[in-house]
């Protein structure tokens, strides 16, 4: 990158900063207007990324306190690429250590949630495999079984209550948020992006099958209150296995 | 757990998964249709990348950290922090009108 286009960065990212250097309307004067309507443009349309990006943590904060925050967010995280699909993934990170948000604790985990609803969007399609070829192992061989995954499928945990919080801001008449913790799987069986409620046994056997352990390990010491057939029968609902190994 | 008793558990589950499945209707038939959409239609949070830029008014400057969160969220109850702060208290503050 040259030195143009780093002051050019730099002063499209800094509101008190002058014109750079060599910018001229057609009479030879700095462009400073001009200048100064696409910086506008570039942390405008970045602010309403996010807003599109995350309308929960919006609704949350409210308009103002969101569009103030994204100001933030935009100069301290330019994008990294041209591709805005992905445009907020230092979200959860930075609502954790924004001050002001220090009132809502609960925020950046509902963050991770919205992203990871995006990615699971924005997935590679795999075809779920036929549940019915558990049926056909023998109880030994299943013990021995390891799980292959679609891209799409996420464990999100948290120590607030992020389904419930995420569902009373998506979904009319849902029941309104009592203080637990609660983690979420996400899948994608078909189009959209689902969001299920998961126990924390469910999540340790969960998280292990996505480490690639084995059935068998995975049912071991995540809790007594682990229910294996509630666990594969989400997985399987959801598309969320590709392939047995 | 034994392992007899793991694989017999595990057995069960893998039935009881599967006659789980076969009562739930699936959503065959479904395509995926791009560029159809309206401007904020779309069946799912795609997320930002369609986003029009340059049509934009004004920014709102970062100067404004007197501002605190107030959206839905006052609505929910929660107990107190781990340090013993009331969090009923400190939620309640912030759907005060406070000067924008």
């Amino acid at each position: 990158m040259t030195a143009t286009q780093a002051s050019f960065i730099a002063s499209v990212l800094d509101p008190q900063a002058a014109v750079p250097q060599g910018l001229q309307n057609p009479d030879g004067a700095p462009a400073t207007k001009r200048f100064d309507v696409y910086r506008n443009n570039v942390s405008v349309s970045l602010a309403d990324a996010l807003e599109t990006a995350f309308p929960v943590v919006r609704k949350l904060v409210g308009d103002a306190f969101f569009r103030a925050m994204a100001g933030v967010y935009l100069r301290q995280h330019p994008p990294k690429t041209p591709l805005m699909m992905f445009y907020g993934d230092a979200m959860p990170a930075f609502l954790g250590r924004f001050t002001p948000a220090r009132s809502l604790p609960y925020l950046s985990d509902i963050a991770a949630v919205e992203l990871a609803m995006r990615h699971a969007y924005h997935a590679a399609d795999v075809p779920p495999m036929d549940a019915e070829t558990l049926a056909t192992l023998a109880p030994d061989a299943l013990l021995q079984t390891r799980l292959r995954f679609a891209p799409a499928t996420q464990v999100i945990p948290s120590d607030y209550p992020i389904y419930s919080i995420y569902r009373a801001n998506t979904v009319a008449d849902a029941p309104k948020p009592v203080m637990q913790p609660e983690t979420v799987l996400i899948t994608r069986p078909d189009l959209d992006p689902m969001i299920d409620p998961i126990n924390t046994a469910t999540a340790r056997c969960i998280t292990a099958l996505l480490k690639g352990q084995t059935l068998g390990q995975a049912m071991t010491g995540v809790g007594d209150d682990l229910d294996m057939g509630g666990t594969l029968g989400l997985l399987l609902r959801q598309s969320a296995v590709t392939a047995i190994y | 757990m034994s392992k007899a008793t793991k694989t017999l558990v595990l057995a069960s589950a893998v039935a009881t998964a599967l006659a789980g499945l076969s009562t739930t209707a699936s959503a065959a038939g479904e395509v995926k249709c791009f560029g159809i959409s309206l401007a904020g239609q779309n069946d799912c949070a795609a997320g930002p990348g369609t986003t029009c830029a340059g049509t934009s008014s004004v920014d709102y400057q970062g100067n404004a950290w007197t501002l605190v969160p107030a959206g839905t969220c006052e609505t929910m109850e929660l107990p107190t922090m781990a340090d013993g702060t009331p969090r009923t208290g400190a939620l309640e503050a912030l759907d005060r009108d406070l000067p924008a």
